[in-house]
């Protein structure tokens, strides 16, 4: 009795494990391909909204993170990911780093379009204050330190700015939106070119450094008279206070969808390989603070399902990804700039 | 039976065998295991400072010891320098020192010598709770609280009462020496507080007894003889505090203001060697500015090992030896 009683213990065994073999057997054939992203902050909640959509149409899992575009652009040339992303487009120095260390080259994809806008809190102002561009570079130089200095009651004929010290406020770790601020100010300041330049990071003249753009808003909102730059998305999701800048063309311009597309779209030239800084361009409703932000895919995958699953999202994220863009304040890519990119798609090999 | 065999075996040994003979007993084997697990924690420490100095040569040729001097933190030139950074460190280490040991010793003292024990243990879980908080939510906390405090109450009674030396000159922005020290402060007391007690309270009562029979008083007892008796263990953990202080990152980088500038006031911002790694080190790229940055963390590491030297050494010359 007690060797029939195993016996049938026995049996029930097998059985178990083969149904169990049988169902890790079948999984593999289930699996997704999974692909690693790192990079920019700036685009983090569109990209993180993508890569959702995109997982039940594509079959891939990707998983970005959001650690700043110099860290995308070191996990990417050194290979720990299989993208990168940037807000601000990669140097020669860059592009020749990442061919050394990996053989071939990279690729550059812009996938939407942005913005920095000057927030501000200015007690007791109604109305938005509009700034031009060498109000901006000596505010940030430490050369205008009065909201009622006369550079900006100029510009503010109908405010009364109010006689307190400007305190600035920047951003104390590296990041595209530091990029693209400074390098419209480099482009309007010759002072500000020489003296701090353009870069993700830089060596401030004056202000107080916070950290992320929480950082910067959870300063701003208390110090009165404070000023600092902050991504029009940030901005407008928690709606804080920004103000309006002066174009190459004279308008003063409130950052908005219709600005950084128009700034997108005044745009005579797209370099072949896609590196441009759209910042203080002229042009009707132009603001000149945009800039595109960039996807960096490397040229050559040596696994083929990963190649095949990049290609895919790229396509599907330049023509049905442009659909959700601008529900979460971010700017469309214009047609021609899309129709390069569907050719630069085909050079990943 | 085991034992007896033991001591029969031994027997037929000399006692004088070489250590590897000796191997077979315990105590032997105990050592080895017990030597084996301190030399691999100095092994570790060794690996990182080693890695950090092999990390950080490029810095080391372009700038040497001068280095260490220079208050210039330029990436885009590729112009860097130490000194704000070190200041910085030192000076909101040691504001939340003078605020955090007076602070914390008393409440040890009470908590040891004179709360009722039920009180004592419930207020001691509390505060050793606080040693468990993440840093960020200190920062946090700092940010969003203590900063409008300090600006609404603290900072004018300080410039009203002592605006006039340099310790509290220039406007108040909020992010500060100050606000970082004081938060700091808060985050050491804990620790300051719960060794201190635990020290405390292992003084023997025989010394307690022996001062109140001669007719010393409650705090006489407390001030004269327990304390004296505890203070190397004091120490220790002022020492303690000393250290988490000089390497806090979080708390200080979201309180500080992150301006590399050196000055006597405590109202301006500035920036301490964690804060400035935290921020920059994942977007800098460069060779000189990657091994700047470890350079600075190995700078940290000289840092606390100097402070800790030369209190050492001060408290060796000045108290006297033998007490607890």
């Amino acid at each position: 009795m007690r060797f029939s009683g195993s016996f049938k213990n026995f049996r029930c065994k097998t059985v178990v494990f083969a149904a169990f073999t049988a169902i890790t057997a079948a999984l593999p054939l289930s699996a997704q391909v999974s692909l690693t992203g790192a990079g920019a902050t700036f685009p983090a909640p569109i990209y993180t909204k993508w890569f959702s959509t995109y997982q039940s149409i594509g079959n891939v899992q990707i998983n970005y993170q959001a650690i700043g575009s110099g860290g995308g652009i070191k996990s990417v040339t050194e290979g720990t990911v299989d993208f990168g992303a940037s807000d601000a487009a990669l140097t020669d120095e860059q592009l020749a780093n990442f061919k050394t260390k990996n053989g071939h080259g990279v690729l550059l994809f812009p996938t939407v379009l942005g913005a920095a806008v000057p927030s501000y809190n200015l007690p007791g102002v109604s109305g938005d204050v509009g700034f031009t561009p060498d109000a901006l570079a000596g505010i940030f130089l430490g050369r205008i330190t009065k909201w009622n200095d006369p550079a900006l009651a100029k510009a503010n004929p109908g405010l009364r700015l109010p006689n307190i010290d400007i305190v600035v406020i920047h951003r104390s770790e590296g990041s595209g939106t530091t990029y693209t601020w400074t390098d419209y100010l480099s482009k309007v300041s010759e002072e500000w070119k020489s003296k701090v330049g353009k870069n993700a990071s830089v060596n401030w003249p004056v202000g107080l450094g916070a950290k992320g753009n929480d950082g910067v808003a959870g300063l701003l909102k208390q110090q009165p008279g404070s000023i600092g730059y902050v991504e029009l998305t940030f901005a407008k999701q928690n709606h804080l206070a920004y103000g309006k800048v002066k174009n190459k063309s004279g308008e003063f311009v409130k950052a908005d969808l219709k600005g950084v597309t128009a700034a997108a779209a005044a745009l005579k030239e797209m370099p072949a390989d896609f590196r441009v800084s759209i910042t203080d361009q002229a042009g009707k409703e132009v603001y000149p603070i945009s800039t595109f932000t960039w996807l960096l895919v490397p040229e050559k995958y040596s696994d083929a399902t990963k190649k095949k699953a990049v290609v895919g999202f790229l396509q599907w994220a330049i023509s049905k990804g442009q659909d959700s863009v601008e529900a979460l304040d971010y700017g469309r890519l214009p047609k021609s700039v899309i129709a390069k990119e569907e050719k630069q798609i085909a050079l990943i090999k | 039976m085991a034992s007896s065999t033991y001591i029969a075996d031994t027997l037929h040994r000399p006692a004088n065998r070489s250590f590897l003979a000796r191997l077979r007993g315990g105590d032997e084997v105990s050592y080895l295991l017990t030597l084996a697990a301190t030399v691999t924690i100095l092994l570790v420490v060794g690996l990182i400072v080693t890695e950090l100095w092999m990390n950080s040569q490029p810095t080391v040729k372009a700038f040497g010891w001068h280095f260490l001097a220079t208050s210039d933190w330029d990436p885009n030139a590729g112009k860097f320098g130490a000194l704000p950074f070190i200041y910085g460190t030192c000076v909101t280490s040691f504001l939340a020192l003078l605020i955090a040991v007076p602070l914390g010793v008393a409440s040890a003292v009470f908590l040891a010598e004179m709360a009722p024990p039920k009180l004592s243990n419930i207020l001691t879980f509390l505060i050793e709770l606080l040693a468990a908080v993440p840093s960020v939510i200190y920062g946090l906390l700092g940010i969003f609280v203590l900063v409008p405090l300090i600006r609404a109450y603290l900072v004018p009674v300080l410039k009203g009462a002592f605006g006039y030396l340099p310790l509290f000159e220039g406007s108040f922005y909020g992010v500060s020496f100050l606000s970082a020290g004081l938060v700091l402060s808060i985050m050491v007391v804990p620790f300051i507080i719960s060794v201190s007690r635990e020290v405390l309270l292992a003084v023997p009562v025989e010394q307690r007894e022996a001062a109140l029979a001669l007719g010393a008083t409650k705090w006489e007892t407390t001030w004269d003889i327990v304390l004296p008796n505890a203070s190397n263990g004091i120490f220790g953990s002022v020492f303690l505090a000393l250290a988490r202080a000089l390497g806090e990152t979080m708390a200080v980088t979201m309180v500080i203001g992150n301006t590399p500038r050196i000055t006597a006031s405590l109202m301006s911002p500035g920036y301490s060697i964690a804060a400035v790694i935290a921020n920059e080190f994942a977007e800098a790229s460069g060779d000189l500015y990657v091994s700047s940055l470890i350079f600075l963390g190995l700078v940290l590491f000289g840092l606390t090992i100097v402070i800790n030297a030369v209190a050492r050494l001060f408290i060796l010359t000045t108290t006297r030896r033998g007490g607890g």
